[in-house]
């Protein structure tokens, strides 16, 4: 069983719902990355998702954008942030970390030695943004053979047969993207979000994290009501953008922030739990 | 550009292209294209690929189209002898297909019509595209005035101060431009944009892209709707010289305007292919746009396809003269075409192009786009490997009125 899906099944035998923060490696200095990496898994992480810089993210909004400039502006590269995990492992052996950026840096270092540098660095998978399972199946073969974990987008333009063919290839999670637009846009429509996540349960077993448009501890409460995991990139992100010029800062800064979304999301935890019991 | 003694321009090695039908239903040539995209992007794309597939057995949709590119463009766009500029060449004869002529300026309106048809047929309100030097844009920003769409275009905000005259242009036509502040901001960061509107917007909006890049089915479609310019120029030829030219040659940037050349001459094996790149202030130096001649494979704005990039797959800036051929990825077909051995791609720096923007507006008086002149001092190389009476057919993609301002500063002149 792959570190994500024992993360997962000890959640779901503590009935507590997964937060997934994302921040981009590197930014905005390659050294406070593993820090910060720490500083939020004391803070309540369960599983970190950590941003490949590349130089045209399409996927993602300004915030996310302006962190990926910082961070390549310091000439981050592929093999810079599996060496930032390498160094995160060797002080925390349990935390999933999962790898979110674009194919091309892949393309480069070759699909083999990506999976097997990957691997060694202690990475548990990756969702690589503009590849969709009709494109990735050589890639996908070298990930699995690694014992990797391929985490997928779904979005609310995902009909139910491309939601079946991404869950015969996906593992350790889905990731369903809650707006429709880039990272850091929106607002939430709950309800929505609750339809959607219901009928992506149905069609797939794995755990449904939430992202893009949670902003705060009200939002996390949320969708920690109807996800497996709330995922939360932009709302980090722009908070360390505003501490770029004193990076010792960031990790208590976004540990004290997530600390509060761990509060809120166990509050609603508990809440549904007792209700479960009554 | 160098074309080696030992190789004879006029007999490229080449496959069987008698029945080309590529791309794939999955929009490979070979192992580009594709669709390398968000999950977001996925349905919507298939939504476009069944719509322009019902438009494509339509016949309606074909006559409309017909109609439009006839009476609103001005097509068929003429086919000229420059007699002039090849006899002080002293080499083969050059014919220039003169999509100049064509309403807006450039070939980009061939696509922009059909496209535009197609979004009318699917329902949507909202035109967005992005734009380097705004031919594009213009041509879109004039399609959806005439259609009463909404229309809003991106645009580097570095390409918006270098042309200031086609950002008013959109704006008289009632667009919205909207500058990029990300990245390079340049074209590729205008198309990042674009897409990232598309994602929000997919109900209502249509993204019309202005090159034969992008997802599938983006590269094919573009490259049918300007398969006008091969089609034409094909049958003009054999009416004028009752035969197929000898080599064809057309600028490459993104590529749509090669591809419309290119396209309905591919199963004519003796017809030689050139596409022509822009090589800046010299490939040597390392500031160029020739992903073809310079650069390698990989993925970017949702294509398999030679890019520019460091050695870490970032993508790297790039330059030239001509904002139109300033991109760093080039259409997939080209790639397929380069690697099969049916065409053959070079690059003109600058210089060059400078030299032949002048030279041809001296000689004929006609003053062609930055971006067609790298085609034409291309031609002008290959003309002088020739007989007088072999015969080159050159795509005239566009007109120079747009680039008045950085020619004149090349000179010291300030407009």
């Amino acid at each position: 069983m792959s570190r994500i899906a024992q993360r997962f099944q000890q959640l779901q035998d503590s009935k507590r719902t997964a937060l997934i923060p994302f921040i981009t490696a590197g930014d905005p200095t390659p050294q406070i990355t593993v820090p910060l990496m720490q500083a939020m898994v004391s803070a309540g992480a369960d599983v970190i998702e950590l941003g490949v810089p590349f130089s045209d993210p399409m996927a993602d909004g300004p915030v996310i954008q302006r962190a990926t400039e910082r961070a390549l502006a310091q000439g981050v590269s592929l093999t810079a942030v599996l060496e930032m995990v390498r160094q995160f492992r060797e002080h925390d052996g349990t935390t999933p970390v999962v790898l979110m950026g674009y194919l091309n840096p892949i393309e480069v270092m070759g699909y083999a030695q990506f999976a097997q540098q990957a691997a060694a660095a202690g990475v548990d998978g990756a969702l690589i943004v503009d590849l969709p399972p009709e494109e990735g199946h050589d890639l996908i073969a070298l990930m699995k053979a690694q014992g990797l974990d391929l985490v997928y987008l779904l979005a609310p333009t995902s009909t139910a047969a491309r939601i079946k063919r991404i869950g015969d290839v996906a593992s350790g999670f889905v990731y369903y993207v809650s707006v429709k637009g880039v990272t850091g846009a929106g607002h939430l429509d709950t309800a929505a979000v609750a339809a959607q996540v219901g009928a992506i349960k149905s069609l797939i077993p794995l755990p449904v994290g939430v992202g893009f448009g949670i902003k705060d501890a009200e939002t996390a409460a949320k969708v920690a009501q109807v996800a497996d995991a709330v995922i939360v990139g932009s709302a980090i992100v722009s908070q360390i953008e505003t501490l770029a010029a004193t990076p010792e800062r960031i990790p208590d800064t976004i540990g004290n922030f997530l600390a509060e979304l761990r509060q809120a999301i166990d509050a609603v935890d508990c809440s549904v739990t007792s209700r479960a019991a009554e | 550009m160098v074309i080696p003694a030992d190789n004879n321009p006029l007999n490229p090695q080449t496959g069987d292209f008698s029945n080309y039908t590529l791309p794939d239903e999955h929009g490979h040539f070979g192992v580009y294209g594709g669709m390398f995209v968000p999950e977001t992007l996925m349905h919507p794309l298939e939504e476009l690929r069944l719509a322009y597939a019902a438009c494509c057995a339509d016949p309606n949709f074909q006559a409309e189209l017909d109609a439009d590119l006839r009476d609103y463009v001005g097509r068929p766009s003429p086919l000229y002898h420059a007699e002039r500029w090849s006899r002080e060449l002293g080499g083969a004869q050059i014919y220039l297909k003169r999509e100049d002529l064509n309403h807006t300026g450039a070939h980009k309106v061939n696509n922009t019509v059909g496209q535009a048809l197609l979004a009318k047929r699917m329902g949507k309100t909202r035109i967005i595209a992005e734009t380097g030097a705004g031919q594009h844009g213009v041509a879109s920003a004039t399609v959806a005035a005439r259609l009463g769409l909404e229309c809003v275009v991106y645009m580097g905000e570095v390409d918006v101060a270098r042309q200031e005259a086609n950002v008013y242009r959109m704006r008289l036509l009632g667009a919205t431009v909207v500058p990029v502040k990300s990245g390079s901001r340049t074209l590729k960061d205008a198309l990042n944009e674009a897409m990232r509107d598309w994602v929000t917007n997919i109900d209502n909006t249509f993204y019309i892209i202005g090159t034969v890049a992008g997802p599938h089915p983006y590269p094919m479609l573009v490259r049918d709707f300007q398969a006008v310019i091969g089609r034409e120029a094909r049958a003009q030829m054999l009416e004028r010289t009752g035969r197929l030219p000898d080599a064809l040659v057309a600028c490459v940037g993104g590529g749509s305007n090669a591809m419309g050349l290119f396209y309905p001459f591919l199963a004519d094996q003796d017809v030689a292919i050139y596409g022509v790149e822009a090589a800046g202030d010299g490939i040597e130096t390392g500031h160029h746009a020739a992903p073809l001649t310079a650069g390698r494979p990989g993925v970017l704005h949702g294509n398999r396809t030679y890019l520019m990039e460091d050695a870490n797959g970032q993508i790297i800036e790039t330059h030239s003269i001509s904002a139109g051929l300033d991109y760093p990825g080039v259409g997939p077909e080209h790639a397929w075409l380069k690697d099969s051995g049916r065409a053959h791609y070079d690059a003109i720096t600058d210089a060059e192009a400078l030299a032949a923007f002048h030279h041809l507006t001296r000689t004929e008086g006609i003053i062609p786009a930055l971006e067609s002149s790298h085609a034409l001092a291309y031609a002008h190389k290959l003309a002088q490997t020739l007989r007088p009476d072999q015969n080159i057919l050159v795509n005239l993609s566009g007109r120079g009125d747009k680039d008045m301002h950085t020619v004149a500063a090349r000179d010291g002149l300030i407009l």
